[in-house]
């Protein structure tokens, strides 16, 4: 019983952990099936994570701040489609410069306003997710393995985890289900063909990259005012690039994607409790190693080691229409 | 506005001259809308800013400190773009170009002399940041996988390293903060100061060391590289037209390779500034972000060693002055200088053509009838 409540603690950790990830994961799959490439995650997230804490540290709304920080990443990803669609940008370069634009101004905006070394006043347990006892929770917990299951790992997380699994099943429905779907997936393989069809291949990128900031809006949000209670400068930590590997890990599919966002996400979970741990044979494992295996994973992916990571055809390439 | 200004050729002067600068121009505009936002006077923070950078000997050594990192990092960026590469790993590059450095220390330094441990740390340091972008490159020219997503892989991979190394291996013994022990004095590069005070010029002191007249001779380098040897030749075929290039018996995959090592080892140089010149130990993160900001000085300096030296220097001073900004005015932090290169990465590099239409128009408007040639 010992063992399996310990995995368990471990499970639930995972889905702490790995809820940012599946977001902008999902954030980054529209972006990059529409055919732009998205390495501004990372900048969305930190942005939408001060915007969201601060709104929260002031008006003491946890949902006016989910509403801002969602506001704050469609911003973002309309000045990237602005440089990439309208403006046929290096798409690369766009990203890269929100991600530092987002990661010097969220210091500088946050030492101005709230003079905490960048850091916003720690917010109430009301302006704040917090966690959400499922029905039946404690009367489940009777069953074993499957009611403590239910008790201890799917129950007592905060909206927005929940949020982020409508999410993955959400974008699954509207990119292989609905006709925008289609045309979303079609742009990023054909944007002239699509063109040819009398859409606008503009309209639909751009709203595909909206998508990606309001997604991205909810996953630093979460960072913020959900799994902390402050904004803390660079608290994405490269979790923008891990979300962005798990999408090329996923094959730029909603599900395996969020399977990789989980896994890298137990990964994270088992680093934190294998601190100091020694084990037989190898010996100490050290921590570096396993948060570096998220990165390792996905370079030996793309080099096609194992199985071959197919990117949407027109990804990175500029449209111009034809005159 | 819906003719094609793309194809309309402009004169030198308003392609590599005009537009750049509105560019940065529209750049610091913004910059000086974020400083309003948070209730600080612009024109008086560049007054700052200019005197911080240059307004005495100590400020002007800083000043060309920074600029010697970013001349190193912005060179690695503009050789793989000629390539038609993306390296975004210059810091990864840089951070082990680092670690090259501080094994042969180490290891030497209380056995060589100076003459041979200079040369042979500046040769580590670009060993070791080649071979770090060695890897992403033979992945890209070989299995097919995008150097963006590889090197950005490969900066986090080379943190995790260096952090390891640094708090489990490297550590100087019985000590807390993970840094190794300061090399021996033989293995310093000499700084300026000293340097200057040899022939009699008393100068105050600063972290300017021998490094920038390395990074002066790199752009001599590159230059020759890029546009007068045939590997520079090839490199650019490649990079324009790989189809092309393999017409006419390039090897599009040993270029991609070779402009990579290069690339790397120019990133790798950061080290011989940072450690070698300033620091004498070999310590976390040093590298401070130079490797992204040798995008936006690549971006900036249009991946020409002239205009890199020029935008080096800009940011040299947007370092050195956004430090004495940050001193002078409680208000501004250090990161306004990063928030600003985002700006200038987005309006230099992302938004770069944004204002040519109107260039375009202005000039169609302005120039002598007889010239306009029907489109």
């Amino acid at each position: 019983m010992e063992a399996l409540s310990g995995f368990f603690a471990i499970l639930d950790a995972t889905l702490r952990v790995s809820t940012p990830l599946i977001l902008a994961a999902m954030a980054g799959l529209f972006s990059e099936r529409s055919g732009i490439v998205d390495i501004s995650l990372e900048g969305k997230m930190l942005a939408s994570a001060f915007a969201a804490a601060a709104v929260a540290a002031v008006t003491g709304s946890a949902w006016l701040a989910l509403g801002t920080g969602m506001l704050v990443g469609v911003v973002l990803a309309l000045v990237h489609g602005f440089a990439c669609i309208t403006h046929r940008g290096n798409q690369v370069v766009s990203g890269l410069a929100i991600n530092i634009l987002a990661s010097g101004l969220t210091v500088v905006l946050g030492i101005a306003w709230f003079a905490q070394g960048g850091q916003t006043p720690s917010l109430g347990s009301d302006a704040r997710f917090m966690p959400l006892e499922l029905p039946l929770a404690e009367a489940a917990r009777a069953i074993p393995v499957i009611g403590t299951f239910y008790a201890d790992v799917i129950s007592g997380h905060n909206v927005l985890v929940y949020v982020a699994w409508v999410a993955v099943f959400a974008t699954w429905w509207v990119v292989y289900r609905t006709r925008f779907g289609l045309r979303i997936r079609a742009v990023g393989e054909n944007p002239l063909a699509v063109d040819t069809a009398g859409l606008s291949v503009s309209r639909l990128r751009y709203s595909a990259v909206a998508i990606c900031g309001a997604l991205s809006g909810i996953a630093g949000t979460y960072l913020s005012t959900a799994q902390n209670a402050s904004f803390v400068r660079e608290m994405t930590a490269g979790q923008g690039y891990i979300a962005l590997a798990a999408l090329i890990f996923g094959k730029w599919r909603p599900v395996p994607a969020m399977l990789a966002c989980l896994m890298f996400g137990f990964l994270d979970a088992v680093a934190i409790r294998m601190q100091g741990v020694v084990l037989p044979v190898i010996g100490e494992v050290p921590v570096q190693a396993i948060q570096a295996l998220p990165y390792i994973l996905t370079v030996i992916l793309l080099a096609g080691f194992i199985g071959r990571a197919t990117a949407p055809k027109a990804v990175g390439i500029p449209f111009l229409k034809e005159r | 506005m819906s003719i094609n200004t793309s194809s309309i050729p402009l004169p030198a002067w308003l392609e590599i001259g005009l537009i750049p600068v509105l560019n940065i121009v529209m750049a610091l505009f913004f910059s000086g809308l974020i400083m309003l936002a948070i209730g600080v006077n612009p024109i008086e923070a560049v007054g700052i800013m200019i005197n911080g950078a240059f307004g005495y000997d100590e400020a002007i050594g800083y000043t060309l400190y920074y600029t010697t990192n970013f001349i190193f990092t912005g060179l690695a960026v503009a050789v793989a773009f000629h390539a038609n590469l993306f390296n975004i790993g210059g810091e990864g590059q840089a951070y082990i170009g680092g670690l090259g450095v501080g094994l042969v220390f180490l290891l030497l330094d209380k056995y060589l002399p100076m003459i041979l441990l200079i040369p042979l740390g500046i040769m580590a340091a670009g060993l070791f940041g080649a071979a770090w972008a060695y890897i992403p490159a033979w992945l890209q020219a070989h299995r097919g996988s995008h150097i963006v997503i590889t090197t950005i892989m490969f900066n986090f991979i080379a943190s995790s390293i260096m952090v390891y190394l640094l708090v489990n291996v490297l550590i100087k013994p019985g000590q807390m903060s993970p840094e190794t022990r300061q090399f021996d004095e033989s293995s310093w590069l000499p700084f300026m100061h000293e340097v200057l005070g040899w022939f009699g010029m008393e100068v105050t002191r600063s972290p300017l060391n021998l490094s920038l007249v390395f990074a002066l001779l790199c752009c001599v380098f590159v230059w020759v590289y890029i546009w007068r040897t045939r590997w520079g030749y090839e490199l650019r075929t490649s990079g324009q037209s790989e189809a092309a290039a393999r017409y006419a018996g390039i090897k599009p995959k040993t270029v991609i390779i070779t402009a990579m090592c290069v690339s790397g080892a120019l990133a790798g140089f950061v080290a011989v500034n940072e450690i070698m010149g300033v620091h004498h130990r070999l310590l976390l993160n040093f590298t401070a972000g130079y490797g992204f900001t040798g995008i936006a000085v690549s971006l900036m300096g249009r991946n020409h060693p002239v205009g890199i030296i020029m935008a080096s220097l800009l940011f040299g001073v947007l370092y050195q002055g956004g430090a004495e900004l940050a001193f002078e005015i409680p208000k501004i932090t250090r990161e306004m200088v990063v928030a600003i290169q985002g700006l200038i990465i987005l309006f230099s590099g992302a938004l770069a053509l944004m204002l040519r239409p109107w260039v375009v128009q202005g000039y169609l408007k302005f120039k002598p009838v007889d010239e306009v040639v029907p489109a």
